[in-house]
Order: C-alpha cells, then structure tokens, then sequence
C-alpha cells in the first residue's frame, strides 16, 4: 500500500519528535529561561518525558490491535529504545547537576533513598531490554524474547513508584500517569485484548 | 528589652556593594555630577537604591510609607561574597506555595488572583489584647527592618533574601499573651476561589495551612513578620500580604500569606508534620546532621546555580544562626526533635 519511502519518513518524524523536547529543553537552559535551578529543571522535565516515551510505547500494541496499522509497530524499538535514553539522561542529570559528579554522596544517597534504588532498578531494566532489542539478540533468545520484554510491564510499576516517593504535596499530576498506565495497562486483560479487534471491526463498518 | 543582633563582627551598610548597587550608584552619580550638586547629595544612598531593578509594586500608600521609613540593611550576612542576594526574579519565580500549585513556577503564574487589600489578622487564643486588626494597624506602631537572610528549603535548596518587616516579637508583646500562653499558632488564608491548589481533590494538605513556633522561638529578635523584600511589597506569591520568616528553621515553617495568630498552650500541629510525622518535625531546626528520610540535609544548592556548577555548600547548623538561637535548645536531643 504506502511505499518503504512513507515508512522511512513516517520513522524518522518520530525520531524528530521525541528529540524535539529534549531540544526544547536545552534551549530553555542556554537562554537562562529555566529558573534559578536550570539541572533540577532538566532533571524533572527529561524524567516526565520518559515516562511519556515509555506509555507510548506499550501503547503500541493496543493501538495495532485496535487499527491493524503497520506504523504503530514500526516504531515499538525505537520508541523502547528513547524510553532507555530519556531515562538515562533523567539519571545522568542527577549525577551531573544535583550531585555535581559528587561520587561519594551519589553512593550513599543510591543506597539511602528507596526512590532512587527503585529508578536504578527501572533504568537497568531498561538497559537490559534495551540490548536485547537487536535482531541478533530476538534471534538468540528465540521464545525467551517475548516474555524477558514483558519486564517492561514491571518497569512501568517501578517508574510510578520512584514518581509516587518524590511527591511531596499534591498526588494530581501523578493520579493522571497511574490513571493512563492502567488503561493501556488493562487493554493487556485476555478479556478486554479479545474485544479490540471487534471494536475495530465496528469502527471500520461505520 | 530590645536585643541588637548585629555583632560587632558583622560587616555594616558600607561594605555591601551589590553589583546593582554599583551600577545604579554609578550611574546616579554620573547625573548629578552634571548639575554640579554631586557633594551635596552624594552622602547617603538612599537603600531603595540597591533594587533599582526591581519592578515596582502596587502598594497601598500606608506600606509605601512605612517600606520609605524602613532601618535599612538591619541585618546583614556576615559574610556577603558567600551570602549573595538571590535576583529578585528568581526569589520571586522559585516558590514552594502549595495554595497555588505544586510547580516551583505555579506561585508566580497563579498568585496574582489573590486580593491583599484590605487584610485583616486576627489574634486570638491566650491573650488580653485579642481581636482582629486591619493589616495597617497591625503594622504601623512597628519600625520595619530589612533583615538579609540565608533561607534554606526543605528540599535542599537555599537563597538569601533581603526582607522587610518587623519583629515578630513586637506583635505578641502588644497582644499580651496570659500566663498559659506557651505557643504561637499560625494560620494561612483558607480561599479557594483565589487559592487553584485548594480546589485541586488530590491535595494532601488539609487547609488551612498551620504552622507553630514555640513562645520564645517567636520572641526571638531574628523571628520576623515580612511584609516586603527587596526594597518593595511582597509579591503575592512570596506569601503577600504578611508571612512569617524564621531564618534558622527549614522554609516551610515560614508561614505566608497569614490570617490568624493564636497564642496556645498545647503545641500545635503543624500542616507539614500531620502529613508526615517522620519527614517533618515541629521544631524543623536546619540541620545538616538530621538527614531528611528521602535526601540528605549535609549539604545544600545555593541558587541561583548553573548547569554544570550545582553550586553545592555544607549546611550550616541552625542555617548559620547556631550563636544567635543554639541556646534555644540547649540539652534538647535536636534528633528526636527534628
């Protein structure tokens, strides 16, 4: 139907969009439009972004199943793979700009703070699901792939608690991130996952 | 008996020189210069001066009046190349005011629906001389002061601001507080029409916001009501129109925007402490020993700080005050009573 062309594009306009905040952001920092704290700034805004990067990305699958459009699943690596990178920036950020490289202080604040063993936990399933999202490694682990990238599921669950014990006042904006993890989450239930593909049916008769 | 806090070691007027200060000065002098009246006038810098970039205010004229009588630089770091003045836009663009959102910009986006005039406080609990007082009598018999403070946030963060106010202590000695009267009681205005954060249902905060100080913690010549900084009225979202600044104690038992102050018998509880007793104490004394159970309160991020330059310094124990306020709590174990 459309060309390997289209589908080049449509890749690479994913790529520009998910770089694009990242970009927004440092713009913001080098014209002093960050606030007085522009490390804590990047800090929380790459850590948001992330978790954005990771909801689109399990909301893959449903939305293939709900539409049968080959774009959503051209995109699932490299929307994975942005997840791994907004998420080590988020980390990096920490250990640069609120740390200060201060590797002492980074050690015993790693083994202190339960947010921050539960974000290294995420950030390393995440590398893991990273390496092994190659040809090479889907042929290797063969059968084993699928259900070693179900761990994403968890680092979904990680992700919302390292945010939970960071909140100190107001649970909104993270009530809005568990409300939207658990609907993409629940299109997962054999239940609610048989009725996509007839839902489909009746959006395409209509 | 009226205690002066400046040391002798401390630096006076004269040896601060902000770089606005420098510019404005020599910019001030350059105009005189040219109507030849430059030695009649050049004596003194009238304080106002130093935030000549500061963006005027809408004060009523009664504020106006009183910041113009105001005993500038009353208290100055001892220290002011360490201790440098946080820029007016960033101590007015960074808040934590949880009554208008969670986000450290939300309190400069979303304070200006709050209506500072008229405002009234009222005084009440254990005291002869209760009642409620419009914000003009409350203030006028006192002298404002500006008192140049290290302050340092819960969340590990510092600035140092310039405030201007008067001695909290001048406020209780008029009230008049009975011989039960052991605690100071405060309480910010409970609107949420002009408050969004109080409208939101997920708010963990039970309104009014409380916070409390002990009787001689509030008596203390450090302890002050603010009603401006930098030279000006308070902007709305640094607790306008009357907040509490207590320098050696973390930021959040600076209460703002105040409506009520009760002298009490029974501690009170404050907001912070009954969301989360193990986080937050009642005391809330700066501590770099007393870790925060979710980060490290050793050390702190002056701000403004640069990106590859966090700007980290030791904190200090009762946030550099120890010689002013140790004596407060002398043979109190500071880590029970965090």
């Amino acid at each position: 139907m459309a060309s390997p062309r289209i589908w080049l594009a449509w890749r690479v306009g994913v790529f520009l969009a998910a770089l694009a905040p990242l970009l927004f952001w440092s713009w913001q920092v080098a014209n002093n439009a960050a606030g007085p704290e522009p490390g804590r700034y990047l800090l929380l805004n790459i850590g948001i972004g992330g978790l954005w990067m990771l909801l689109l990305t399990l909301s893959l699958t449903p939305l293939t199943k709900l539409t049968r459009w080959k774009g959503f699943a051209l995109i699932r690596r490299q929307l994975g793979l942005w997840t791994l990178a907004y998420a080590t920036l988020h980390m990096l950020s920490y250990a640069l700009f609120i740390l200060g490289l201060n590797w002492a202080l980074l050690g015993s604040e790693i083994v202190k703070r339960p947010y921050i063993i539960v974000g290294m936990i995420a950030l390393i399933g995440l590398a893991v699901l990273g390496a092994t999202s190659n040809r090479w490694a889907m042929k290797r682990l063969g059968k084993r792939w699928k259900p070693l990238h179900k761990f994403s599921y968890a680092i979904l669950g990680l992700v919302l608690l390292h945010f939970f014990w960071v909140v100190r006042a107001d649970m909104q904006e993270w009530a809005m991130y568990a409300a939207i993890a658990a609907l993409i989450m629940s299109t997962r239930l054999s239940p609610v996952a048989r009725t996509l593909p007839k839902l489909r049916h009746r959006l395409s008769r209509t | 008996m009226l205690i002066k806090i400046a040391k002798p070691s401390d630096l006076h007027e004269s040896d601060v020189t902000p770089e606005s200060i420098y510019l404005s000065r020599r910019r001030f002098m350059g105009g005189i210069a040219g109507l030849g009246a430059g030695l009649a006038l050049s004596g003194h810098v009238r304080a106002n001066d130093n935030y000549s970039d500061v963006p005027e205010g809408d004060a009523p004229a009664w504020l106006k009046e009183k910041i113009s009588e105001t005993q500038w630089r009353a208290v100055t770091p001892s220290d002011p190349d360490k201790d440098k003045i946080a820029p007016f836009d960033d101590a007015s663009g960074y808040n934590n005011f949880f009554e208008f959102g969670t986000d450290k910009g939300d309190p400069a986006r979303h304070a200006g629906s709050l209506e500072t005039q008229p405002w009234s406080v009222v005084v009440d609990g254990e005291v002869n001389n209760g009642g409620r007082f419009a914000l003009e009598d409350f203030a006028k018999p006192s002298q404002f002061e500006e008192r140049i403070y290290r302050l340092r946030c819960v969340e590990a963060w510092s600035m140092v601001i310039p405030w201007l106010g008067i001695p909290l202590a001048d406020i209780i000695k008029r009230a008049d507080p009975t011989s039960k009267a052991k605690y100071v009681r405060f309480e910010t205005l409970v609107d949420p029409e002009q408050m969004r954060g109080q409208r939101s249902s997920f708010s963990i905060i039970d309104w009014p916001y409380v916070e409390g100080l002990r009787l001689d913690e509030a008596m203390h010549p450090l302890t002050i009501l603010a009603m401006g900084m930098y030279g000006r009225e308070l902007p709305n979202q640094n607790g306008a129109p009357l907040r509490l600044v207590v320098p050696w104690k973390y930021g959040f038992k600076s209460i703002k925007s105040i409506v009520r102050i009760s002298l009490t018998e029974e501690q009170p509880v404050n907001s912070w402490q009954k969301i989360a007793a193990d986080e937050y104490g009642f005391y809330a004394n700066v501590n770099p020993n007393v870790d925060h159970p979710r980060w490290s309160q050793a050390t702190e991020r002056r701000l403004p700080n640069s990106l590859f330059n966090p700007n980290t310094i030791d904190t200090l124990m009762f946030n550099g005050y120890a010689d002013e306020v140790a004596e407060l709590y002398a043979g109190m174990d500071l880590k029970e009573n965090y």
